[in-house]
């Protein structure tokens, strides 16, 4: 470029006051630390599939599918006998099942604002947990699902739920929320599947030729014909779900293009499907429930829980697989901080409600309110509002955010906090309506709490195969965010350019 | 890198979804034709214990469905009769007939003969014969021509469209009351009466439930 005088004279009186006032450097942590190379990344990501099952995997497993045991068992028993055996009744309709929806539902939005928003946001720290991210996604809405499902009560008709044209000569009813939930819940899931899918595509092409690789150069003589069956089912199976995939670069283009449009849509599912569920909540006319707080509320809430999960996951997976290179403390950091953030948003949210309830005056309004704290349902109250809103207080500090096993901790914390929240929501409200007459007092049964206990078992059930069979990250999306792949970057230091 | 299947598996995909969408048309077809109760109910025509004609009572004879079904009229359920309404003829028609030799056992013995049963609502279905005859509708709409038949046959489908179709247009079933029992009493295709049926539902405040709890209670 050509420059003119008055430009180098700038550009000569710009470098004196740069040396003149110093200013540090910004420090910005790699997403990928310890100078590795691309291979390490493949190979790293791949091994954890491609070694033997490692024995906690199994002992996971077996407590795994006991405790899903239970949500089957309780199921069983409600099915066989009736809504009954849930501890729910008049004036208290709503208990565990809808809590449990909600809880599970919320969690599963971390992974939808991985995936999506902060795929358009350009944030390159999404990429080495945005796929175990919406893995727990879906798993949460899987959980989710089942609760509903199951609450009405003749589960055989529960295809009643979607408008299908049938010889009763009848429509669900559009006008209900709870109608909403079925669409917006549907759509959220298919998504989610989509973009998990179509995101795991090309990494599961990199399994198959891994796969492929080895059977060519046959060297089984040490493993046995164990080691060669399984790298024989591998290639067909991840040659049928990597659906052809060859690395083209006509591929790449249709695959980014497909994400950005895949991310384009789930970016208002993100806001919408946490809103429609406090819909079931803000159009009834209870106190407590009838609030236009509720939807940004329930949004920060389902973020803020999500990301405790994610947390709770990712922490103890880096810790098993030693990938401390790739989730690294700036990972870490950026999951507190928006818990942070949204764990504020929430605890904004309660204050707000306690003052409207007083500014707006309505008698009923704010006995929900104070019926809640001090109630009998006080309990609940102190778990929610001491897990939810100060848990995350601390993250503030980075002596907090860097102790893994505090934060680990914390993110247990803040999902216990957030089960609480929906609990004094649902329960509170509809315990102690506007006839003290008609008041009750809800508490869960055995089937109950099995078929929620269980719900977990199940979870882990899911996200243990996931590990064991799927690629946990994206392979080739981690490599465009590490300091290797940066052409301009310094590649350590005073080394040069590599190109 | 060799492909890992032959070049024909590509077709596979466009294959399967074809193949679902065939599976999926034949499979809603054939719910909605063999498994709604358009096909499942209508045209049931048990043998019944007697050889009992309506065509020749109802039809012919123009004996009133009030003469046997007495209690239509006056209480939610069209009772079947009792033997001894069929002897206040047949104590001296055809009185030695083999045919009504299970009725005039019945009418001595007391043990009512075993009708099987033609129309059924589910017991979760609460419906009231009365408030229908007594308000314009005919025992036809929802039983057919039962004066032409020989053996009583299931004729409509009693399927919950079929009850709501009425319950949201009642006027285009509703009659004047007194040919309730006619069944064969044709409705004029005319302006006037469209008006007089609009009147009818107006007049005699007809106002069928539609809400869950009207049937279901």
């Amino acid at each position: 470029m050509a420059t003119t005088t008055q430009d180098s004279s700038m550009d000569a009186t710009q470098a004196a006051l740069l040396a003149k006032v110093q200013p540090a450097e910004l420090q910005e942590q790699p997403l990928v630390t310890n100078n590795r190379d691309f291979n390490w990344v493949t190979d790293k990501i791949c091994r954890i599939v491609e070694t033997k099952t490692p024995t906690w995997w199994w002992i996971c497993m077996a407590v795994a599918l006991m405790t899903a045991s239970f949500t089957g068992l309780g199921l069983l028993w409600l099915v066989s006998s009736g809504v009954g055996v849930w501890g729910l009744a008049n004036p208290i309709n709503w208990g565990w099942a809808i809590v449990n929806f909600v809880f599970w539902i919320g969690i599963g939005h971390a992974g939808t604002l991985i995936s999506a928003v902060l795929c358009l946001l350009k944030q390159g720290w999404r990429t080495s947990i945005n796929r175990a991210a919406e893995a727990m996604t879906i798993f949460a809405v899987v959980c989710a699902g089942i609760f509903p499902l199951f609450h009405v009560g003749r589960v055989w008709f529960a295809w009643w739920l979607f408008p299908i044209p049938n010889s009763n000569g009848i429509w669900p009813q559009f006008r209900s929320p709870l109608e909403w939930d079925v669409f917006a819940v549907s759509t959220y899931g298919t998504v989610s599947v989509l973009f998990w899918y179509m995101g795991m595509i090309p990494d599961l092409s990199v399994l198959r030729d891994r796969a492929v690789q080895r059977l060519k150069k046959n060297a089984y003589e040490g493993a046995g014909a164990l080691a060669k069956g399984m790298d024989i089912f591998r290639k067909n199976f991840y040659a049928i779900f990597a659906m052809g995939w060859r690395n083209a670069g006509n591929h790449w283009r249709n695959y980014e293009m497909a994400y950005l449009i895949l991310a384009g849509i789930s970016t208002p599912l993100v806001l919408s499907v946490h809103t429609i569920v406090s819909f079931d909540f803000a159009l009834a006319v209870l106190p407590g429930w009838h609030t236009t707080i509720f939807p940004p509320y329930f949004v920060a809430g389902a973020i803020f829980s999500g990301f405790g999960m994610v947390l709770t996951l990712m922490l103890p997976l880096r810790a098993l697989y030693g990938m401390h290179d790739l989730i690294t403390q700036r990972h870490i950091d950026n999951m507190c901080k928006i818990c942070l953030g949204t764990g504020s948003i929430v605890g904004y949210a309660y204050i707000m409600e306690f003052f409207i309830a007083w500014y707006g005056a309505n008698p009923y309004e704010s006995f929900a309110f104070i019926n809640r704290a001090f109630g009998q349902y006080w309990w609940a109250y102190v778990m929610m509002f001491s897990c939810n809103v100060f848990t995350p207080q601390l993250f503030w500090f980075k002596k907090v955010r860097q102790n893994w096993a505090l934060v680990w901790v914390m993110s247990i914390f803040i999902n216990v906090g957030m089960w609480f929240e929906r609990f004094v929501i649902t329960v509170t409200s509809l315990a102690n309506d506007f006839l003290p007459s008609s008041w009750g007092y809800y508490s869960p049964t055995m089937v109950d709490i099995l078929t929620f206990f269980g719900t977990f078992g199940l979870f882990s059930v899911l996200f243990l195969l996931f590990l064991r069979f799927l690629p946990l990250m994206p392979i080739a999306e981690v490599k465009f965010v590490m300091p290797a792949a940066d052409p301009h970057g310094h590649h350590g230091d005073e080394k040069g350019d590599h190109h | 890198m060799a492909n890992v299947f032959p070049k024909w598996v590509n077709t596979i995909p466009i294959k399967v979804i074809v193949a679902i969408i065939l599976i999926k048309t034949a499979v809603v077809l054939g719910v909605t034709y063999y498994a709604t109760p358009k096909y499942t109910r209508v045209g049931y025509a048990p043998v019944q214990p007697v050889a009992f004609s309506h065509a020749l009572h109802a039809g012919q004879l123009e004996i009133d469905c009030r003469y046997c079904h007495t209690y239509v009229d006056r209480s939610e359920h069209s009772n079947v009769p009792a033997s001894n309404v069929c002897m206040t003829c047949h104590s001296m028609v055809r009185k030695d007939d083999p045919m009504l030799a299970p009725v005039k056992e019945s009418y001595e013995s007391g043990e009512p003969i075993p009708w099987v049963r033609v129309h059924k609502t589910p017991d979760y279905v609460y419906f009231n014969h009365s408030v229908h005859v007594n308000r314009g509708i005919s025992c036809v709409e929802c039983h057919g021509r039962v004066d032409e038949m020989e053996i009583v046959q299931h004729e409509k489908s009693f399927s919950m469209t079929f009850c709501l179709d009425c319950h949201r247009n009642p006027e285009e079933s509703i009659r004047p009351t007194e040919e309730v029992y006619n069944l064969d009493w044709e409705r004029p295709d005319t302006e006037d009466f469209k008006q007089e049926a609009v009147g009818f539902v107006h007049d005699w405040k007809v106002n069928p439930p539609q809400s869950c709890s009207g049937c279901h209670r």
